[in-house]
Formats: structure tokens, sequence, C-alpha cells
């Protein structure tokens, strides 16, 4: 084991992993973190923590994270480069081991613009750091805990252990780079890594090919990220905007019969297309799972964890395994 | 070449409404291409400042020159007492410009007529790109001549990031993606497989993270040395 994390542990067995994703408040208050929590514990292996998630201020992942710990929710930490050097990023990884914390994703991050895609204030100038990309980030963690050195070379006493992850975005732009930048950070250190959300299971599944032709499915536990559809507006949204993203029309039509099932009645029309969302999701679930490579799904439920149990029950994924 | 643009004139104006002599001080080199600080603007921006001081009944002496470069003593050396008539100079030179001719005007100060933008070039009259940070360790030849930290809003080595969308940035849809550039190019020039390798960790120190840099280029000093000696002689 490398971390002796829970995720690796579940991944280690064979069975099908799944994670969710917990985003912390912008706010100072650890109550809503740990009502998440609760809703997702038991119901995944181990949950995000995101990192200040399109560039919005909110209770740092670590802390969160280590507030999730102690309710009895495995965290995956967030670590993003835009807000810190090598200096912070070690220190925060040093810190967050000394916590308990076991599983750490390593991302770009937003660019500080992103500001909740346009819907907060947010911070857009502020100067971003990006000392290191993804790829440098990884195999610094790699550094840390396989050979117990800092970036620069001085000897760390107690190596932090994480598992170490990382996010790919299969259907990104440029399409045909998209397998050589997963070989990039897997080659780097790359333990686990989650997808961006995949609702063209066609365009990943000739993706994932590639990713086999490469052998990367044996040299890392991709899991394939499930973004749980709220309305037909969200998946619009989601592929018309969101880069690395693109919705089969079919499956924008069958939500908008879903909301045009419910006539006028709003009430009715939100718990329709809910219903439905969650019908896909599961759906995708089962396909990502069929999917030759994958070793499980990142399903996150984004202001709405509380549909996470739900989902896991009815997908046959309950109860999780236990060690 | 350095690329810059005018400062509006009202805080040009807050700039200067105290001083009673004004010399608003054309460079033109780099900052006259792109008609922000040429001797011709700097003409421009007197008379505008000269057209406020009459609105606000500010009695104010506003007068432009310009040099062909800012940044040796020679081009300004001969204007030097010319300048030293004002009681503020506003410089139009790039801010390499404004510091270097601010170390040699005793008690007068130099204040910025234009804001320094980037090193870039001229694509089509009248529209100036950013293409080089100097960041003093330059890699063109391994991302297809196109480059990363000028042009990545992430500044990424080892790009593209998940925020890639139909090749634009996910800054702007205004804004190339820089490494879906690099991709394309490097597809082209055949040399795709290099991305392949994980460049490390840069060494930031060569850029401005390492303090404010300085090149001596040591046969040039040797000769000088030599010439000055002579001279002494």
């Amino acid at each position: 084991m490398k971390s002796g994390s829970n995720l690796e542990k579940v991944l280690a067995s064979g069975k099908p992993a799944v994670t969710a994703e917990l985003g912390p408040p912008m706010s100072a208050d650890p109550h809503e973190v740990v009502h998440k929590a609760k809703q997702l514990k038991g119901f995944c292996d181990a949950a995000n923590i995101t990192d200040c998630q399109t560039a919005v201020v909110r209770i740092s992942s670590i802390a969160a994270a280590a507030i999730a710990f102690q309710n009895g929710l495995e965290p995956v930490m967030q670590m993003t480069c835009r807000d810190r050097n090598r200096i912070a990023i070690q220190a925060d990884l040093l810190g967050a081991a000394a916590l308990g914390l076991k599983n750490c994703l390593c991302l770009a991050g937003d660019h500080q613009k992103f500001s909740a895609a346009g819907r907060l204030k947010g911070h857009p100038g502020a100067k971003n750091v990006y000392d290191l990309d993804t790829s440098q980030l990884v195999s610094m963690l790699k550094k840390m805990r396989d050979e117990s050195k800092q970036e620069g070379g001085d000897p760390i006493e107690v190596p932090p252990k994480f598992f170490i992850g990382a996010s790919w975005t299969p259907m990104g732009d440029p399409i045909d780079i998209r397998p050589m930048n997963l070989l990039k950070k897997v080659n780097a250190g790359a333990d686990f890594i989650q997808t961006q959300g995949i609702y063209d299971m066609e365009l990943f599944r000739a993706q994932m090919a590639k990713i086999r032709d490469l052998g990367l499915h044996e040299r890392t536990a991709i899991l394939a990220g499930i973004i749980v559809p709220k309305s037909a507006m969200m998946l619009k949204y989601m592929d018309s905007s969101v880069a690395g993203v693109s919705v089969p029309k079919a499956m924008i039509d069958r939500m908008s019969k879903a909301k045009a099932a419910a006539g006028e009645d709003k009430k009715k029309m939100k718990e329709l297309q809910e219903q439905e969302g969650i019908k896909i999701t599961i759906e995708l679930i089962h396909q990502a799972l069929e999917t030759p490579g994958v070793k499980g799904v990142h399903i996150q439920a984004i202001e709405w964890e509380s549909a996470i149990e739900g989902i896991v029950k009815a997908a046959g994924l309950y109860p999780r395994p236990s060690f | 070449m350095i690329v810059g643009s005018q400062k509006p004139i009202d805080e040009i104006w807050s700039m200067v409404k105290d001083f009673k002599k004004v010399l608003v001080f054309g460079c033109n080199t780099c900052v006259a291409i792109c008609h922000a600080g040429g001797e011709k603007e700097a003409e421009t921006i007197a008379s505008l400042i000269r057209m406020r001081a009459q609105q606000e009944g500010t009695k104010m002496e506003v007068n432009h020159l310009g040099v062909m470069r800012h940044c040796e003593p020679e081009y300004f050396e001969p204007v030097m007492d010319e300048i030293k008539k004002y009681d503020l100079v506003l410089s139009t030179a790039c801010g390499v410009g404004v510091n270097f001719l601010s170390d040699r005007t005793g008690t007068i100060p130099v204040y910025p007529g234009i804001n320094t933008s980037f090193y870039g070039a001229v694509p089509e009259p009248g529209v100036f790109v950013e293409l080089c940070a100097g960041c003093g360790n330059c890699i063109l030849h391994l991302t297809g001549g196109i480059c990363p930290i000028a042009r990545c809003a992430k500044t990424l080595m080892n790009g593209p990031c998940g925020g890639t969308n139909k090749g634009k940035c996910e800054v702007s849809n205004e804004i190339d993606c820089a490494w879906y550039l690099i991709v394309e190019r490097m597809k082209k020039l055949g040399t795709l497989e290099k991305l392949a390798e994980i460049q490390p960790p840069r060494n930031w120190a060569t850029s401005r993270d390492g303090g404010p840099r300085r090149i001596s280029v040591e046969h040039i000093r040797e000769y000088e040395e030599k010439e000055e000696a002579k001279a002494g002689k």
C-alpha cells in the first residue's frame, strides 16, 4: 500500500470504486461540511473536497477534509496549482498528512477569472501562481512520498504517504492529444484518475480504447466522472459552455420531455427532471463500469449531496466494501 | 518590441495638475510604433493637458519633446538642459524609459504617461499581440515556437489543461488556447511525440522572481574599460 487509504484498498480489492464530491461552504461555519459528510458517509469510498472550485473562496480543502475525516468520511483533498507556489503546496501537504489525510487530487485549478462562471464577484483581479502545473505537482508528490525528498532535494524525515490522483478531460480539445495528456500524468505518478463529467459514452469509449492501447488502464485506476444532471437547462449549458463536455442531443431531448410532462407546474418540473437525472446517472454509471479499463466512478452531485445515497443504492453499488 | 497604451486623460490629469511646468516627453521607438508614446502622441497628450488646464482654470505651461530612445543616455543627453527647465516630466516612454530617465533628472520627478503592457508583435495594422514574457529561460524549441509562458493564462509547461474549449482559453473565447496552437503546430512539424516528455518544474529565478536582472557582456565591458584607460592617459 502506498497510502493505506480506503480508496486505495477498494481499488486494490478489484471492486469498482465510488467517489463523490463535497463542496465546502463560503463561510467559516463547519456545520455544512459535517452535514454533507454525514450524507455521503457509507455511500462512497472517499469524497473529493474541492479546493476553491470555480475560483470562489470557500473553506480550504485541507481544513474541510480534516472536518470530514473527523466525521467518518474519507476525504480526497484537492490541491490546485493556481493559488500556491511549491513552498506553500509542500507545507500544506505535510500538514495534511500530519492531520491524517491520505488522498490528494492534483489539479491545475480554474483560472481566477472564473468567479463561478460569472455568477459571483469572485476575485478576477487576483494574481495567479502556477509555479507548477499538474504533471509537475504529481511528480513532486511522488518524490515526497517515495523518495522522502522535497522538490528542492532536502530530505523529509517522515514523508507524506498520499494516494496520488489527477484529473483527466478525455474529450477535451484538442481531443487527439488527450491520451498523451493522461500518459504524462501517469508517468508523473498518478495512482488514480478522475475524469471530467461524461455524457457522451460512445466518445468516451473510443478514448478508452486508445488508453488501453497505451496500457494506461493497468498503470492507474481510472474513475469515470459522472455529473448528476438536474435539468434540461443544465445539460444544454454543460454541452455548450463546459470545456471537454459534450451531451448527446437525445439526452437533452429526454430531459426536456421529462420537463414538458409537468405542464406548467414548476415544482413538478423540478421533481420530474431530477428523477430523470437520477435515472440517467444510474445508466451512465453502469455504462461506465462496463467500459473495459474503468475501475470506478466519480459521481458529482453538485450542491445535491443528498442524492448520492439513492443513486449508489439504485446502481447496485451499496453497501460499500469495508476493510 | 515593447507595447504600451495611453493612460486615460483623467489619470494623467490627476498626476500633473499640481505642477506649473510640464514636459510631455515622447520616445520614438517601440511605443511610437504602437501609437502610444511617440513624439506625435506626446504632442497630443500635451494639448489634452492644456485643454484640461484651461477648463479647470489652472495656470500651467505644457510642452512636448521626443527623442529616439529613452533607454540609452546618448539619446536624451543632448536635451537634458531643456528637460531641466520643467518641474515635471511626463514620459510616454515604456517603464524602462521612465525608470532610466528618473535616475538622471535630480529633483525633477518623471511620471508615466502610458501603461507598458507587453513584448509583442504587429500581426495587422493597429493590432498588437503578446508573444514573449521575457522569462529568461527560453523553451520555444520544445513547444513548436509558441510560448506557453507568455500565451497560456496558467503558464503551463505540460498543457493543455481541461479548460480548452473549441481551441479557445477558459479565460475568454477571444483568447486562443496556447496549448491548442502548440499541439496543432507540432503536428504539422511532425514533432508531436516530443510533448510526451514531462517538463520538470521551472527555475523561475531567471524570471522576475529572482529579483531585477542584469546582464554584463564581458568582452564589451573589457573593451570599454581599455578605451577609458587609454583616454585617461
